[in-house]
């Protein structure tokens, strides 16, 4: 086990209250694997990535709960041990290559700037490092790329400097944060692939933060579905995927057009949207969309059980033994 | 119904000067929409896709008169709109609407949605100014929001419910036509599929016909009668939804489809990753814009510009291969 986060929630106090951006979440990932979190916008993938680095801002604070890596609590250190670790065991792509880059700075300044700050190497050996890793995530002939400004390149290339940069020294655990939506699809089938490719060869583990389904059953190996800050679901890519149980996970399977349909009957609706944090209806987060609400629903929230391997948080499964899943 | 050509686009261009020389002559000129042609059937939904920068937005920005093309001609209803002058154009910008891809942006957040949506008709003075507000209250009970929202702002609403007003507004005015410019794809996935389903019932309801631009391909396949591909201002290959997708000619079109992720883990497909990215419009390839990228690319394709051939009924692909 590489990453433990146990019983994590994370807390934004406003004016107007309390939001639980992320409420009581666990989950584990070993080394090697493609995690991936999918959740539509506010459903708190983000504020679980931003808990993982530490890099929550005010008025965010973590309330409860532990992360912990290689069995080391991240998230009681302060925030010069943390620096030690971020950028080096731990990494991160950001969603957007436009902005998180420095635009003033050189790309190879940028990263030498990572490698520096945590391997005891000189300039020189940092320099050829970069232009190795540039080189390893495709950059055509980078040593002369190497001295580009951010601007000179393309939107891909950016997030493939992000990537190299992200993967400078050798990280156990890259946290990337939609790292294909501001992409195009020609480009975002490359940067998979590449993905792809690092993880095989740098036998790194990858915590994957989307909303695309079809990004997630590209590219992960297990996946958790976020639906107002809990976790209503999780499972191997596979068996989510054949056979989802959440309604919610239903709904937005059945909503998305898919390419090899010919059909043009109406999508499929979920209804409503989102409520508002700030007045979560009480019970289940969902029993306000849900086509399945029970009475119990709108009154209790039900657990996170483990069925087969397939966890699921909802009421219809309640009297469904381990075993008997596939008879549903 | 769908024989009777609503519009028809000859040979459309829009250029935008970069640069200009001195003594003010266009020295860089980047071509966003170049020699295009094609033609929309009455009651037709008409889909255009492109990667950023295929200048698919800019067509659409051409054809509700928000920009002037450089070339080329537009027939609306066997009329040529661009031979009219300002003042004659005005008339028909009211049958052609648009919906805007940002409904954060396309709002004025100043003005409550009521008077958003009673704006065109006032303008045009469709309605005595008595039965204006009965009017804005139908166009909302028609994309799904209540009466007593009219006097809400714009910031009081989500990007789902703000997105049904900027429809209700296109709606306003009856148009025939309405240019959509990537309606949903600032949306989620749940609310997304609550959008298209409005735009297809109200096709229905209102006999619409519609220009669909977008780049997600699932998303103009689910709601267009034929699909168009953009490459960098060039169409490349036209043909009716179903042959497209499941016959793609131009290797653009292919690559393209190749490149969506399938909801489905199990299916493994094979894949046609392109090399290199978008080549800038300013300095397009020589020949083929897409030469640069093509993975069957030959000789004649970058010294000669291959031109729109229809090569079975109502396809047709632009391509030195056919």
């Amino acid at each position: 086990m590489l990453l433990e986060v146990k019983n994590l929630t994370t807390e934004f106090k406003l004016k107007r209250g309390t939001v639980k951006a992320v409420d009581d979440i666990s989950f584990t990932i070993d080394k090697g694997e493609i995690l991936a979190i999918v959740g539509e916008s506010g459903s708190g993938k983000s504020v679980t990535s931003l808990s993982i680095m530490g890099l929550l801002q005010l008025p965010g604070r973590i309330s409860s709960g532990e992360i912990n890596f290689k069995s080391q609590p991240l998230n009681k250190m302060s925030q010069e041990e943390l620096r030690k670790i971020r950028g080096n065991q731990i990494s991160m792509i950001f969603q957007e290559p436009m902005t998180s880059l420095n635009p003033v700075s050189r790309i190879k300044t940028q990263i030498m700037e990572n490698i520096m700050a945590h391997m005891k190497i000189t300039k020189k050996q940092a320099l050829a490092r970069t232009i190795e890793m540039l080189d390893t995530v495709g950059i055509p002939s980078p040593a002369e790329r190497a001295n580009d400004y951010p601007h000179q390149m393309s939107g891909g290339m950016r997030q493939r400097v992000m990537t190299a940069m992200a993967l400078s020294c050798d990280p156990e655990l890259l946290i990337a944060d939609e790292p294909t939506t501001a992409l195009d699809v020609t480009i975002q089938a490359q940067i998979l692939e590449l993905l792809y490719k690092m993880r095989e060869k740098f036998h790194m583990a990858v915590l994957l933060i989307t909303h695309d389904l079809g990004v997630v059953s590209e590219a992960a190996d297990r996946v958790i579905v976020m639906y107002c800050g809990k976790i209503v679901e999780e499972a191997d890519v596979k068996s989510l995927f054949a056979k989802p149980l959440h309604p919610y996970t239903v709904g937005l399977l059945q909503s998305i057009p898919q390419i090899d349909d010919d059909s043009d009957d109406r999508l499929y609706m979920i209804k409503g949207m989102v409520p508002n944090p700030l007045r979560m209806p009480p019970g289940c987060p969902f029993s306000d969309r849900c086509d399945s609400c029970m009475e119990r629903c709108t009154q209790e929230m039900p657990e996170l059980q483990e069925l087969d391997g397939h966890k699921v948080r909802c009421f219809l499964y309640d009297k469904v033994k381990e075993g008997e899943l596939n008879a549903i | 119904m769908k024989n009777e050509v609503l519009m028809e686009v000859q040979d459309l261009s829009k250029h935008f000067t970069v640069e200009t020389s001195l003594l003010g002559k266009p020295v860089s000129v980047l071509k966003a929409v170049d020699e295009v042609s094609f033609t929309i059937g009455k009651g037709e939904a008409f889909g255009l896709v492109g990667e950023s920068g295929c200048g698919k937005t800019t067509l659409g920005k051409v054809l509700v008169n928000l920009y002037s093309p450089t070339n080329g001609k537009i027939f609306f209803e066997g009329k040529e709109l661009t031979a009219l002058n300002e003042t004659q154009r005005r008339s028909y910008c009211k049958d052609i609407q648009m919906i805007f891809q940002d409904p954060y942006a396309s709002l004025n957040s100043r003005m409550t949605i009521g008077d958003i949506i009673a704006e065109p008709i006032i303008i045009n003075q469709l309605l005595p100014k008595k039965e204006v507000e009965e009017r804005v209250i139908y166009l909302l009970n028609c994309v799904g929001l209540a009466r007593h929202q009219r006097n809400r702002y714009p910031h009081e609403f989500s990007g789902g419910q703000r997105q049904r007003v900027g429809i209700a507004r296109a709606l306003a005015v009856e148009p025939k036509l309405i240019v959509c410019d990537e309606p949903v794809s600032a949306l989620d996935v749940s609310i997304q599929a609550q959008v298209l389903n409005l735009l297809g019932d109200l096709k229905m309801e209102f006999g619409l016909t519609y220009l669909f631009i977008a780049h997600s391909l699932n998303v103009v396949k689910h709601i267009s009668d034929r699909v168009g591909v953009m490459y960098l201002g060039k169409l490349v290959e036209i043909a009716p939804k179903r042959e497209l997708y499941a016959n793609p000619l131009h290797p653009y079109t292919q690559a393209l489809l190749s490149a969506i992720p399938i909801i489905n883990p199990e299916k493994k497909k094979e894949r046609i990753i392109l090399t290199g990215d978008v080549p800038s419009p300013i300095n397009p390839p020589a020949g083929c814009h897409f030469s640069s990228r093509c993975f069957k690319a030959f000789e004649p394709c970058t010294l000669k510009s291959p031109v729109l051939k229809e090569i079975s009924p109502n396809h047709w692909v632009s391509c030195h291969l056919f």
